[in-house]
């Protein structure tokens, strides 16, 4: 079948790559262009492993064909911390037991990335309806949610030190 | 899942959107925010060989308010409808309703016009739009008309949309009275168990005007008419409320399914029809 050009931004780094036009982002994501942190739970539009930014809002990458995806802005959990310098909810996943297998973490974490965006200071009902469209088989979701009430709040202070180193 | 290959266009105007439809017949269809679309393509249930996305057409985006005519591109994402402050302001259901669709990723990309023009009666859309006496203008190679959103829904996945017409608009009047839209589902993310959505006006306890319809209570959305004759110009007590509710109940026709045996979807269907119609006449 026909191939298409398709580029896009994945992490600050522009990236082109021909695929078929019913590659899913998600594939195209892990496998063309090894961002394998998105994961594949369901594949129908369900668990949200494959929870990725696009062009500012979260989205699950198993139901967006790669060519929708044409000079998006995306980013994924390899973009938002590093294994020296992990991101506040990375740090705050792995201090509360926020993950076990591991499996929904990606997703869980790239959702509440823009959900502590849109509210950043949020009411643990809030973070749950928030989260709600990922799943996790192994957490029963109470530490998940500490996890990110507890990033919520290292942020906030972040950001005021940030405003008084500045002023 | 990975579904069968097609070939990929994003036109940036209706005319070549609908062009392309008429070239392809059959074969094509358009894709908006595709949450309905991708799930059935990779479940391989249908065979499209040219997929049109609709995201590159400005013209069919956006929320537009005059007065108390509102009118809502096609293109315009659940999200996009949930913060609109001034849509809120006059037609606070839509909020209501659309926070009960799906899950936030979903409700960042799933369109309105998706949502409506899908056909399945699963979606709470088409109920809503019912409700609100909605207009849908539409656009093909005959040119544009509009339909009734009351006259719109023919069966499960059929409606009064010819293959080449692309829907462009929804428009309605901002609604005046309580409101309230009750959905029964299983966990959030799932579709309705049952469904219902009630607008009325109360003057000295009296219903002056009412509007009450039903979502995956039968294969097509549920305009309550007969109900709605029953209401208007009486006087509201209890009884009445069940009277009413089981006229509502009645003319609904569910099929039994993995969310429950009819009597179940007919029993859920008397409960949420009751507590939209209570909670609309403590906001009257
Ligand atoms: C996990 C999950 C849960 C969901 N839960 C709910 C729920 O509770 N309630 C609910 O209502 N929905 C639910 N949905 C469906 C979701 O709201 C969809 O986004 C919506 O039904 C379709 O909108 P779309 O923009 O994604 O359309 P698409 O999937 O792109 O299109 C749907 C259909 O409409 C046609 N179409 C789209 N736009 C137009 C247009 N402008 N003119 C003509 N035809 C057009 C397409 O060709 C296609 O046949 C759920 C989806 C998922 C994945
Ligand atoms: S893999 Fe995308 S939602 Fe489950
Ligand atoms: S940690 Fe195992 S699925 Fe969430």
């Amino acid at each position: 079948m026909e191939k298409i050009n398709v580029s896009m931004k994945v992490n600050g780094k522009e990236e082109n790559l021909t695929v078929e036009p019913r590659t899913l982002l998600v594939h195209a994501l892990r496998e063309h262009l090894e961002y394998t942190g998105a994961h594949i739970g369901c594949s129908s539009s369900h668990c949200g492993a494959c929870t990725i930014d696009m062009n500012g809002k979260s989205v699950k990458s198993c139901t967006v064909f790669t060519p929708q995806a044409e000079g998006a802005d995306i980013l994924t959990v390899e973009g938002i911390g590093s294994p020296d310098k992990l991101h506040a909810l990375q740090e705050m996943f792995k201090e509360h037991h926020g993950l076990q297998c591991g499996y929904c973490t990606p997703g869980m974490i790239m959702r509440s990335y823009r959900f502590l965006q849109e509210n950043p200071d949020p009411t643990e009902d809030e973070v749950r309806f928030g989260i709600s469209g990922n799943l996790c088989r192994c957490t029963g979701y109470q530490n998940i949610v500490k996890s990110i009430m507890a990033a919520a709040s290292k942020i906030r202070d972040e950001e005021k030190v940030n405003k008084k180193e500045i002023a | 899942m990975i579904p069968s290959a097609f070939k990929f266009y994003k036109p940036d105007n209706i005319s070549k959107a609908v062009s392309l439809m008429k070239d392809f017949g059959e074969e094509a269809r358009v894709i908006a925010g595709g949450h309905s679309l991708i799930p059935i393509m990779k479940q391989r249930l249908t065979d499209i060989k040219h997929l049109i996305d609709l995201s590159g057409i400005d013209e069919i985006k956006g929320i537009n308010i005059t007065g108390d005519e509102i009118s809502i591109g096609a293109m315009t994402t659940q999200v996009e409808l949930i913060n609109n402050e001034e849509l809120f302001q006059k037609a606070p259901i839509i909020r209501e309703a659309s926070l009960q669709i799906a899950d936030p990723q979903v409700r960042n990309l799933g369109t309105i016009g998706g949502n409506v023009a899908n056909g399945d009666p699963a979606n709470d859309m088409p109920g809503l739009m019912q409700l609100l006496d909605a207009t849908y203008k539409l656009s093909g190679t005959n040119g544009s008309r509009e339909v009734k959103a009351r006259d719109f829904y023919e069966g499960a996945y059929f409606t009064s949309r010819e293959d080449d017409e692309i829907l462009l608009s929804i428009s309605f009047e901002s609604p005046s009275g309580g409101y309230a839209y009750e959905k029964q589902k299983r966990k959030i993310g799932d579709y309705a168990t049952a469904a219902a959505g009630v607008i009325i006006k109360v003057e000295n306890n009296k219903c002056s005007s009412a509007s009450i319809a039903l979502t995956n209570l039968s294969d097509t959305p549920v305009y309550c008419n007969k109900a709605v004759d029953m209401i208007v110009g009486k006087e509201i007590d209890n009884d009445l409320l069940d009277r009413v509710t089981k006229t509502c109940v009645d003319q609904s026709d569910p099929v039994a399914d993995q969310r429950g045996p009819v009597e179940f979807k007919k029993y859920v269907a008397g409960i949420v029809i009751k507590k939209a119609l209570k909670r609309a006449i403590e906001r009257v």
